[in-house]
């Protein structure tokens, strides 16, 4: 009888008890994860806010979290010095190229692994898997010595032709377990309908591997974007340069001699060569995290 | 199409190989022109003297034994690449662990926090290179200027400082530790509820549930960005070439700069050649060596769908 008395009144009390502790650890979480996206912010709003410096304030101490007074003519100067409108173009139409030829290429190579038979098709998708873990430097000088041979070099095609020929082993892959994942019947259907193989694949496969194309898409243009090694390699006059090559040559190029470090104009250089790659980043935030995560988990 | 439909002579079976054959011939092409062909010849390159201006003359050996023997930069550069992947990937693993548990609480604004430390993850290249040059300035950088505001300490030179040089760039690394977060995050949410009700009833406190449950059911999620962290510090380039151009001295001389260096500024492509399958050696005993000792650690079964 206490007993259960006693077991009612502790159900009672335990109620807003749990409660509280609940909301105790909430708390205690979020006390750890806010100074720490403070943390992972700070860069972003540091570089802008070094970006819009007036230069003479620029090496202050206290330093000016928001600048005053705001200099947008940073990023005017910055194109006066580089010009980031053509390696801008050069950039976006080197990675659209890119980009064109990699979905292509390697949603057809997919589709072929993933879809028809033909012998040696399993060895040859192995062969395939190991040139992920093969390491690109092991092709890299023969790569090059046959762009120069061909006289490629210094031009966009040693950059763009790889993508054209399947592209990276790791996007067919994802491509391939995707399409692995469509039902078989659908092909079969459309088969005897009367359509051919490369009606399958462009009316009946491409339409429904959209998202993990979108996923390839975003990952070659961050590649490509990004790169400097190969556009160090294969783009050698100034007018062909790429965004990254620009503002690579910004920080060593300071009319005050070299070691001088122009932190407004820098700042600013690399804002506008971000920015694109974080629009992407929020317009298809879907397909970057599932693609991301899709590979990390099944590797 | 339908004119090929139509023609049925071979038969079926043979018409779909063929097909197969040409949907994946982009491949074959760039596999052979690309790939392999290239393979073999860096191979017979890095038994050669080759400074594109004369023929290549083979030297044997000489090029594998002057790395081990003759060569401090490159013993250098096994060091430096070494200690970053060594120490920023296992690092970074654990600070993308922890941080997507947090993250995988039920707190408000969750998908805002995510996105917050998920972003600098989708940055790189040469922009964040010179952000974080800017950052690392020994006195008007952010992280100096931290330490003085709020420690009152002076902080060290950073990148002009051959013992600090390193360091900075691993701690530059973990500003990108969400992509490990992300893929965390996917497989706790992988791990099957029942698992941490049962341990609940056999009255697991918080830690063993980490411990017994939690860990063994992410290792394979671990172990594979184990694997890709230690190959990734062997592709190291951009912020190296950009940042610190391998100094001061060869602080930061990782092994792909150098190798680049060696190619593209000295001309010494036989010798690169030498360097790369180095490279490619050690990427592959890496790999076997992870492989091998997966099973004393790694907890793969059914449970880790993904979905």
């Amino acid at each position: 009888m206490t007993a259960a008395i006693a077991t009612a009144v502790s159900r009672v009390r335990s109620i807003p008890q749990r409660r509280v502790r609940v909301l105790a650890f909430k708390a205690l979480v979020l006390l750890l994860i806010i100074p720490g996206a403070i943390l992972f912010l700070a860069p972003f709003v540091w570089m802008v806010s070094t970006s819009l410096k007036d230069a003479k304030y620029v090496f202050l101490f206290p330093p000016q979290i928001i600048p005053d007074p705001v200099r947008w003519n940073n990023y005017i100067r910055v194109i006066q010095r580089v010009p980031f409108p053509l390696y801008g173009w050069n950039t976006i139409r080197m990675t659209l190229l890119c980009l064109l030829g990699q979905m292509l290429t390697a949603s057809m190579v997919a589709f072929g692994f993933a879809r028809l038979r033909f012998p040696g098709r399993d060895v040859l998708f192995l062969l395939l898997l190991s040139t992920i873990m093969l390491p690109q430097q092991v092709t890299l000088i023969p790569t090059f010595l046959i762009y120069r041979y061909l006289g490629w070099v210094d031009s966009f095609k040693p950059l763009i032709v790889p993508d054209w020929l399947g592209g990276s082993p790791f996007c067919v892959f994802l491509l391939r377990q995707f399409i692995s994942t469509l039902p078989i019947e659908m092909d079969e259907a459309a088969k005897i309908e009367g359509c051919g193989y490369f009606g399958i694949y462009w009316r009946i496969i491409l339409p429904l591997i959209k998202p993990a194309l979108a996923a390839v898409a975003i990952f070659v243009f961050m590649w490509n974007w990004n790169d400097i090694f190969y556009s160090l390699i294969y783009l050698n006059s100034q007018r062909n340069w790429t965004l990254a090559l620009g503002l690579n040559f910004l920080r060593r190029s300071s009319p005050m001699g070299p070691g001088v470090l122009e932190a407004e104009l820098l700042m600013a250089g690399s804002v506008i060569v971000m920015t694109p790659c974080l629009l992407v980043f929020f317009f298809a935030q879907k397909y970057f995290i599932q693609g991301i995560v899709f590979t990390g988990v099944k590797g | 199409m339908s004119v090929i439909a139509r023609w049925r002579k071979p038969s079926l079976a043979r018409q779909e190989a063929i097909f197969g054959f040409i949907f994946i011939g982009p491949w074959i092409i760039g596999f052979l022109a690309l790939q392999l062909g290239p393979m073999i010849t860096s191979l017979v390159l890095s038994f050669t003297e080759y400074q594109i201006v004369a023929a290549p003359k083979f030297v044997g050996i000489d090029n594998y034994a002057k790395l081990f023997t003759a060569d401090p930069s490159f013993l250098d550069a096994l060091k430096v690449t070494f200690t970053y992947g060594l120490v920023a990937t296992p690092a970074g693993l654990v600070l993308g662990l922890l941080i997507a548990i947090l993250l995988n609480q039920n707190v408000p604004g969750l998908m805002v926090w995510r996105t917050v430390y998920y972003l600098p993850a989708v940055v790189s290249g040469v922009a964040v290179g010179m952000l974080w040059v800017w950052i690392f300035h020994s006195e008007f950088g952010l992280i100096n200027l931290a330490l003085r505001i709020i420690l009152g300490i002076q902080g060290p030179a950073w990148l002009a400082h051959p013992s600090w040089a390193l360091w900075a760039l691993i701690i530059m690394s973990f500003w990108g530790v969400g992509g490990s977060m992300v893929v965390n995050l996917a497989g706790l949410q992988g791990i099957p509820t029942e698992l941490y009700e049962a341990a609940s009833i056999d009255g697991a406190t918080w830690w063993h549930k980490f411990w017994r449950v939690t860990l063994p059911m992410l290792s394979p999620v671990l172990f594979f960005n184990l694997v890709m962290g230690v190959i990734g510090s062997f592709q190291y380039f951009t912020n190296a070439y950009v940042m610190t151009g391998g100094g001061p001295g060869r602080s930061t001389l990782f092994y792909n700069l150098y190798l680049y260096k060696n190619a593209f500024q000295y001309f010494k492509m036989g010798y690169a050649s030498a360097l790369a399958w180095v490279l490619f050696l050690i990427i592959m005993l890496l790999t076997v060596l992870i492989f091998r000792s997966s099973p004393l650690w790694v907890h793969y079964e059914g449970s880790v769908k993904g979905r």
